[in-house]
């Protein structure tokens, strides 16, 4: 039992970043019908960025609110802008060409930030310092809980309540669910579209720049090819829940999570991404369009 | 002379080596109706397509109130007083009734309240309906929505592109009903059907279309009575 609540509790934590990360993708490619291929290298580059800016502007050792704070939010801001950045340079240009380019230039983007990544830090491990976070734990007879797991899933919900909310009560955030259903359409209300595109790319981003700040302070140890890794996770937890559909993401990567943590502790960590990759076949065979699917209005 | 509001002149579109537009000239005065006639193919949709910026011309020039929106992107137009309501309705399918109302004023700062509840006096049944899915009204009531939200813009012009399209006949009169108030509050209205008899008996003036040219233009009277159009469009027999 022990066990159980103890992977509850991990899973539930790595399962809010897959989510964070998912949601990233979902909503580029309920917007733009494309798997952002590079935004796992975003993710990766976001840890590094987070280090450095820590490093340099507070120096190691020092840990206050106001570090976390400064950290997290220059971090995004960076993030979200190189995001914006890859939407104008890989992407636009390709709006009109068919899917497959724009795939082709989205993995070519990712290699592009991973190797940026790898010559401006370099390709061995970096070490994320272990005090911007106290190291507080909480033991619960037995179920171990650490202050960066209480901070990871108290902000993670908190994100994804704001951006359910922003999507769904707002005025920009119904004019990215009506560009989502028909760009023409939404062109002829008066949408700027880019600016949607745009929009979608700043949150995406900057919600990935989270997860992967997360990622350093609770793993510690980063590289350059991380990525990879976890973007191909969340963008799986992504398809789970039905891609394209936010709350299917949310949903998506808190399964993911679960369900990777409960193999590592039941069975071993090598089956993990087997069994990842197995769940996902299964889904796919039974539910094509994820957990969720694509929301669809049904006469009634 | 009444204004002209908007103006198309010697319009050429094309979709790849095909030539769909082949030199359209159009103009519509401030006030008025006007009805663009044609078969299936002839380039009706086509051309209004380009007038509101979702098609880039080959050649020609597209004036709407006084100004050159030739090459205005879609958006940009629809702040500057034109509403399209594009064929097969394109309402947003998972969105609910009134957030589809809301898109159509999504150029305003806030939505015009005079105007959202002239509309449900107008189209009763939206508001009846106004919380449901888009999605799941009937073909009617998904083309009552396409013209409510169109109009939810305040639009100086108004484009309906074959409104009447797979309607039952009850429908469509409800809908040249509404379309007849809003033109009668003043709304400049450009009408694209394939009902011409419905169409010419509301509109001001009409233009015939036939494989990308203007074959006949006048005034609806000239057209309803001329044995050509009666022919091809009309149904009736010499």
């Amino acid at each position: 039992m022990d066990i159980f609540l103890q992977q509850l509790v991990n899973g539930l934590t790595i399962g809010s970043l897959y989510a964070l990360v998912a949601l990233g993708y979902t909503m580029v490619y309920g917007v733009m019908k494309l798997i952002n291929f590079a935004h796992g290298d975003l993710v990766a580059l976001s840890a590094f960025v987070g280090l450095t800016v820590y490093t340099q502007i507070f120096g190691e050792g020092v840990s206050s609110l106001i570090a976390i704070i400064v950290v997290f939010v220059f971090t995004a801001a960076i993030i979200a802008f190189v995001g914006v950045l890859l939407e104008r340079l890989a992407y636009r240009p390709l709006r009109t060409a068919p899917r497959l380019s724009a795939v082709v230039s989205a993995l070519g983007a990712g290699l592009v930030i991973q190797n940026t990544i790898m010559l401006m830090w370099g390709p061995n491990m970096k070490i994320f310092p272990s005090n911007l976070f106290p190291q507080t734990l909480w033991d619960f007879g037995g179920v171990v809980m650490t202050f960066t797991q209480v901070m990871i899933l108290g902000l993670s919900s908190v994100l994804m309540v704001a951006l359910f909310l922003f999507i769904n009560k707002t005025k920009m955030g119904t004019a990215i669910r009506a560009t989502a259903i028909d760009q023409d359409a939404a062109k002829l209300m008066g949408i700027n579209v880019n600016r949607i595109i745009m929009v979608i790319f700043i949150i995406g981003s900057a919600l990935g720049a989270v997860a992967g700040l997360f990622i350093g302070i609770y793993y510690r140890g980063i590289t350059f090819d991380m990525g990879w890794l976890y973007g191909l996770n969340a963008f799986v937890a992504a398809i789970m829940g039905g891609i394209g559909n936010i709350p299917g993401a949310m949903l998506g990567g808190l399964m993911l999570g679960l369900f990777n943590a409960m193999i590592t502790g039941y069975i071993s960590t090598q089956w993990a991404e087997t069994f990842t990759f197995i769940l996902l076949i299964v889904i796919l065979i039974f539910r094509p369009t994820g957990i969720l699917g694509e929301k669809v209005a049904e006469k009634v | 002379m009444s204004k002209k509001l908007l103006q198309v002149q010697d319009l050429h579109v094309s979709y790849g080596a095909i030539d769909a537009i082949k030199g359209v000239d159009l103009y519509v005065n401030e006030g008025e109706v006007v009805t663009i006639l044609g078969a299936n193919g002839a380039g009706k949709t086509t051309t209004l397509r380009t007038i509101s910026g979702l098609l880039k011309s080959k050649g020609g020039s597209i004036f709407f109130d006084n100004q050159d929106i030739t090459s205005t992107s879609a958006h940009e137009i629809v702040a500057m007083g034109m509403s399209h309501s594009p064929e097969g309705r394109r309402v947003f399918a998972t969105l609910s009734v009134e957030e589809n109302l809301m898109m159509g004023a999504y150029t305003l700062k806030k939505y015009d309240k005079k105007t959202l509840e002239w509309i449900y006096e107008i189209l009763p049944r939206l508001q009846e309906r106004k919380q449901q899915l888009a999605g799941t009204l009937s073909g009617g009531e998904q083309q009552m929505l396409a013209i409510g939200r169109a109009i939810m813009s305040k639009p100086k012009l108004l484009i309906l592109d074959e409104p009447s399209l797979g309607l039952a006949p009850v429908l469509i009169k409800v809908i040249f009903k509404a379309i007849k108030q809003i033109s009668q509050a003043g709304v400049t209205v450009l009408l694209v059907e394939q009902n011409a008899k419905a169409a010419l008996k509301l509109a001001n003036r009409g233009y015939v279309l036939e494989l990308g040219k203007i074959t006949h233009e006048g005034s609806s009277e000239d057209l309803l009575n001329s044995e050509v159009i009666q022919e091809a469009y009309l149904g009736k027999k010499k």
